[in-house]
């Protein structure tokens, strides 16, 4: 039953995208691995990040695609989710460093040190375990965002309000996190990773490792989501995306639902951040910028909101754009981003994904039209 | 005939008054370098007694180590290194007097003794100043110094002092040095009451240490009036407190009421409202350019001219973004939010190409610096300017939405749409003008704000989450709520910062309207009726 529960959202975007994703949990590996440094089919370290980079982010537009998409909640906030995962990831992979920091302390964090702190804070303790800093990695952004969710959703915060107060939480967050006394590294953030369950962080081999466990929990996260979309809780979603009053008058506690859907997407963008960290090397409070978030929200409306599939293609095209552009015209890189949200918001509501659709509904749309004069006579 | 001989003897005395003083002073500061000790201090009292300022500059120069005596006629002068020997001026009239070989003069050596009686000489001197404000600052001087060797000085200066804010000074230093010192209990009694009435730290400062000090009734009246001190500090700044939560209110109300037109009157969320305030500020600095360029003279007025440049450059601005891009997106609010936050990065970019990342420079015109005291608050005139014209430009907005025909007509808009499109309202340029009052007003907020903070590609940035804050949590669509949102926000905020730190206090905020929103998700004066639903 529960197979089939996880099969039923698989049509045929579905299909493609989970091939392309086999296509590289293998093709990367071998190219990273197998090839000789001076082949054309090599791919360097550097490449293996920078993908899977695209990929954590594809998992975060994947989540805001949930909540936005199919329940109407236009989170201005998910990088909060996504870096709160971060960060607890990179507590651990700091506990891991050990006493080979620069002030050698075995128990206590370089900035920790360098604070004169003489004892690890409580909410530090544990970290040093991978499976608790895995199960944080979800628990934390997934209390956040359920104790939020429940205030916000119960007294029937919606729309704009909800996207505004959603941006204030992450801007509140950074400003948290940017103070040294929170115990997080304030500015610098957590960063001089040395291993990860004891392998070396900056071997090609552990690199290719994180890319495949990237590829398997994107894969993971989408059908995930199109198994909950495409159940009978994901019709309700939607009626709530679309006529929110209308499912509560059926009978339905609507914010209960916003609430499942919530905290699900909320958990998927911490497991994103996690994933994150390790190949960037770094989690700092800027992640929690509220432009960070509004910048994960173009992604999904690039590839097509309410598609699943767009947001992994919109995430990976706008951010490989972005690698592209800042590098060539670092000036133009802010011109086209911008250009991008209006000429997105304007012409392609629906996104890449959308396009077809849209192009269709334009040609019956003329049809009609011309049929109007008949029902006119009709009255 | 005997008045007009008068008016010339006056005439006269008044021109030969300055050469005749020279002429005594110059055998006194001859005196100076008659050699021991003792006669150089004889020297300093004679000098003090004339009373004269023409003395100051020459007993600064005894305390600097710069009079020296020309060893050919035992003439005092001022000798400054240059190159390899003195320049010699004349410490009286200050006229070069030639350079001279480093052998040729002698340095007036002081002691301690002599430096202490230099320094209560200079204090009284400058007690008997000519300048109010001299006098004023002299008197400071010694509360702080408390130099005992000032009290026969200022007991003179006393005497003969009219001023009456000069006269409150140096009671007040009287005050200090005779609590420092060991007067007699009465003295000290009355000097702990003009303490007690000063009331600031200073004399918090001398209190705690009289209260230690002294016999017992001294003792108990320092206690008594440290009591009273601090209860009127404390006073004070919960006022400093609430003026600076005013100030921060006011820069609030003057970054969020131009979104409170967009906002809560269109529904058209402008993430770009921070980018229109940035504009305002860059146009006030091209404006300043300008008038630096062109008339510097005029300076002062740079200001004015640049309100109403920068009201039109941010609404043109706002007018063109309407009518190009958000009247696609009516009625669809998240879209706007989107394809605002577009713009708002691509004219950061712009204005980043076109001005460089860094800061830009904008003066302040002369009456909106420095500062003025009012009982314990010290308030400087920016501050002031800006609290004044926040609510000038709330008045004005307030009085063209009721007063005005446009007005009129952009409630008309909000209201009903259709309705008042069926009136003969021309919907859609009510929409592109109120989109540009919204903007323009943004405008006059980035000239007021380029006055208190730096003008760069940032600074819209750094307003626009404060600006929703205040719009969410007055409520939408009233202005009155972004009035009461903006001075409470402002209000709470830097009543938290003294307790919580600067930072500590904005989270405390944003959780405080995090909290709120979920109260009344339609902010303090909500909007009643159907009209919410839409």
């Amino acid at each position: 039953m529960l197979t089939r529960f996880f099969l039923m959202g698989l049509d045929k975007k579905a299909g493609v995208l989970l091939t392309v994703l086999a296509v590289l949990a293998v093709a990367v590996p071998v190219m990273a691995l197998g090839t000789a440094p001076d082949s054309p089919w090599h791919l360097s370290t550097h490449t293996v990040a920078l993908l899977g980079k695209y990929l954590c982010f594809a998992l975060l537009a994947l989540s805001l695609d949930l909540v936005w998409g199919f329940v109407g909640i236009l989170s201005l906030g998910h990088a909060a989710f996504f870096t709160l995962g971060g960060y607890a990831m990179g507590m651990y992979l700091m506990r891991q460093i050990g006493s080979r920091g620069m002030y050698g302390n075995a128990d206590l964090p370089d900035f920790m040190v360098f604070l004169n702190w003489t004892e690890l804070p409580w909410y530090w303790h544990g970290f040093d375990q991978f499976w608790f800093a895995a199960i944080m990695v979800m628990l934390v952004p997934g209390l956040l965002a359920f104790a939020f969710g429940w205030f916000a959703f119960r007294s029937r915060v919606t729309g704009v309000y909800l996207s505004i107060i959603t941006q204030a939480l992450t801007f509140a967050l950074m400003l948290a996190f940017f103070r040294n006394d929170m115990g997080f590294g304030g500015n610098n953030g957590l960063t001089d990773f040395k291993e990860i369950l004891g392998f070396d962080i900056q071997s090609a081999s552990t690199r290719v490792g994180l890319f495949v466990a990237t590829v398997v929990a994107l894969a993971a996260g989408y059908i995930l989501a199109s198994a909950v979309v495409a159940s009978k809780l994901g019709k309700v979603l939607i009626a709530v995306r679309d006529a929110e009053s209308r499912v509560r008058f059926l009978g339905y506690e609507t914010d209960r639902y916003k609430l499942f859907a919530w905290t699900l997407s909320a958990c998927m963008a911490g497991v994103a951040g996690a994933l994150y960290v390790p190949q960037v090397g770094i989690i700092n409070p800027s992640e929690f910028s509220p432009a960070s978030s509004i910048e994960a929200v173009i992604w999904v409306a690039v590839g097509g909101r309410g598609t699943l599939a767009g947001p992994v293609l919109g995430a990976v095209l706008v951010n490989f754009g972005k690698s592209y552009f800042t590098a060539a015209l670092p000036e133009l890189w802010l011109f086209a981003l911008g250009g991008l949200f209006v000429l997105v918001t304007l012409f392609l509501p629906r996104g890449i994904l959308g396009l077809a659709a849209q192009l269709r509904d334009r040609l019956p749309a003329r049809a009609t039209v011309t049929a109007k004069p008949v029902d006119q006579k009709g009255v | 005939m005997h008045r007009a001989f008068c008016w010339l003897l006056a005439a006269f005395l008044a021109l030969a008054a300055p050469s005749a003083f020279a002429a005594d002073l110059a055998p006194l500061v001859r005196g100076l370098g008659a050699g021991s000790y003792t006669e150089t201090e004889k020297a300093i009292a004679g000098l003090a007694e004339t009373g004269d300022p023409a003395v100051v500059p020459v007993i600064e120069a005894l305390q600097a180590g710069d009079l020296h005596v020309r060893k050919s006629d035992g003439a005092v002068v001022v000798a400054k290194r240059a190159g390899s020997g003195y320049a010699l001026t004349d410490p009286l009239t200050g006229a070069a007097l030639g350079e001279a070989d480093r052998n040729a003069v002698e340095k007036i050596r002081i002691n301690n003794a002599l430096r202490r009686t230099i320094s209560a000489t200079l204090g009284a001197l400058t007690l008997m100043s000519p300048d109010a404000n001299t006098r004023r600052q002299a008197a400071e001087a010694v509360f702080k110094s408390r130099d005992a060797n000032a009290l026969d000085a200022l007991n003179t200066a006393l005497a003969k002092e009219t001023d009456e804010r000069v006269r409150r000074a140096m009671t007040q230093a009287r005050a200090s040095v005779l609590l420092a010192g060991d007067a007699p209990d009465a003295d000290k009694i009355a000097a702990v009451a003009v303490l007690q009435e000063r009331g600031d730290q200073d004399a918090r400062a001398l209190l705690n240490g009289a209260a230690n000090t002294g016999s017992d009734a001294a003792k108990d009246a320092a206690t008594k009036a440290i009591a009273s001190v601090e209860q009127r500090l404390a006073l004070w700044g919960a006022a400093q407190n609430l003026w600076y939560g005013l100030s921060l209110g006011s820069v609030l109300l003057l970054a969020a009421i131009g979104l409170a037109v967009t906002f809560g009157v269109m529904g058209v969320i402008n993430m770009a409202h921070g980018e229109m305030v940035m504009i305002g500020a860059y146009a006030t600095f091209l404006v300043q350019e300008a008038f630096r360029q062109w008339a510097p003279g005029l300076f002062d007025f740079s200001i004015l001219v640049a309100l109403p440049v920068a009201f039109l450059v941010s609404g043109a601005v706002g007018v063109a973004i309407e009518r190009s891009v958000i009247r696609w997106l009516y009625g669809r609010p998240l879209e706007t939010l989107l394809a605002t936050w577009g713009l708002s990065l691509a004219l950061q970019q712009a204005v980043r190409s076109i001005f460089g990342p860094t800061n830009r420079e904008v003066g302040a015109p002369s009456w909106m610096s420095g500062a003025f005291e009012l009982g314990g608050l010290t308030i400087t005139y920016g501050r002031l300017w800006i609290v004044v014209f926040a609510f000038l430009v709330f008045g004005a907005l307030l009085v063209a939405l009721r007063k005005t025909w446009f007005g009129l007509s952009i409630r008309a808009v909000t209201q009903n749409r259709s309705m008042a499109n069926a009136m003969g309202i021309r919907t859609a340029r009510v929409d592109a003008l109120t989109f540009g009052l919204g903007s323009g007003i943004a405008g006059l907020a980035g000239v007021a704000l380029s006055q208190i903070d730096n003008v760069s590609p940032n600074l819209g940035q750094g307003y626009i989450i404060d600006s929703f804050m205040v719009v969410v949590f007055g409520g939408v669509g009233n202005l009155w709520g972004t009035l009461v949102g903006a001075l409470a926000l402002g209000g709470v905020n830097k009543f938290l910062e003294p307790y919580a730190g600067a930072v500590l206090g904005k989270i405390l905020v944003l959780i405080f309207i995090i909290l709120f929103i979920q109260r009344r998700p339609r902010g303090l004066f909500a909007l009643k009726g159907r009209a919410v639903e839409a």
